[in-house]
């Protein structure tokens, strides 16, 4: 249990180091969500973000095969909850203007009101859907 | 130099996520499951995440980003709709499933064809967002 906490700690660290180095060196918002949608959207700097995601791809790649017991996803299987769920994390983030690395971990840190008020939000939404779907209706 | 930057961003970032245990979806929906087996390490995350960052704001003081241009500035403290309604929906499916983008596209080499099939409605769910955005605006304007 508490080891996992330090690992939480540790991996959250290097999260927050990513975020600096994208924050002091382009002065930009570490979000992956608005990076993401940048390129659905087509706006600029393209190439910036896709560099950006293949070192998000990159890393986890590499660092899986040299841990002795290599972390899953544990993703459910009902496909019908995979599509509605990404189809609302993809809509809510955009339509929100960030998710938990943009409005979670750079907001929070800037003491933004949105970025704070948006995490609150999502949490509590993310905690009732969890308490409905899974203890009341028994359904995830 | 700007897309080195990006690339050495995106590394520490997709790391963190592993290391940390957030494209796990146990980890993330157990820290969201308050009435179950309570997970607490999301909240290690998010503090360890916060803090180089408490410290990446303050510099921003005085000074330029490294490669030219201004930092970010702050949105004003505005409620709208947008925020919240896109952060309800954004939570749901959070819960329903455990990932948000980030860890989503960290595990895209590991998380089957679910993983796949989530990142592909993620980027639908963006493609469809300015229109729901707009509708909201007209919602909002007519009431």
């Amino acid at each position: 249990m508490y080891i996992e906490w330090i690992w939480g700690l540790a991996g959250g660290l290097l999260i927050g180091l990513g975020a600096a180095v994208y924050l002091l060196g382009n002065g930009r918002i570490m979000g992956a969500s608005g990076i993401l949608g940048g390129l659905v959207d087509g706006s600029d700097r393209t190439l910036e973000r896709l560099s950006f995601f293949a070192g998000v791809v990159a890393t986890p790649l590499v660092l899986r095969s040299l841990l002795s017991s290599a972390p899953m996803t544990h993703l459910t299987d009902n496909f019908a909850v995979i599509v509605i769920a990404g189809v609302l994390v993809g809509a809510g983030t955009r339509i929100a203007n960030g998710c938990t690395s943009g409005h979670g971990v750079c907001g929070i840190s800037r003491f933004s009101a949105r970025g704070i008020i948006a995490t609150l939000i999502y949490i509590g939404a993310g905690g009732a859907t969890i308490a409905l779907m899974r203890h009341v209706w028994g359904l995830i | 130099m700007r897309v080195l930057l990006s690339m050495l961003a995106g590394s520490l970032f997709g790391a963190g996520l592993l290391i940390s245990g957030m494209t796990d979806t146990t980890k993330v929906q157990g820290w969201l499951d308050v009435f179950g087996n309570w997970d607490p390490t999301l909240a290690f995350v998010m503090g360890g995440a916060i803090l180089p960052m408490l410290i990446a704001w303050r510099m921003t003081a005085h000074r330029r980003p490294l490669t030219g241009g201004q930092f970010p500035k702050m949105s004003p403290p505005e409620l709208d709709r947008r925020l919240i309604i896109g952060s309800v929906m954004f939570g749901m499916g959070w819960g329903l499933s455990g990932l948000c983008p980030g860890p989503a596209i960290a595990s895209i080499t590991y998380g089957g064809l679910g993983g796949i099939v989530f990142l592909a409605a993620m980027i639908t769910g963006m493609f469809a967002a300015p229109g729901l955005g707009a509708q909201l605006d007209r919602s909002a304007n007519a009431a």
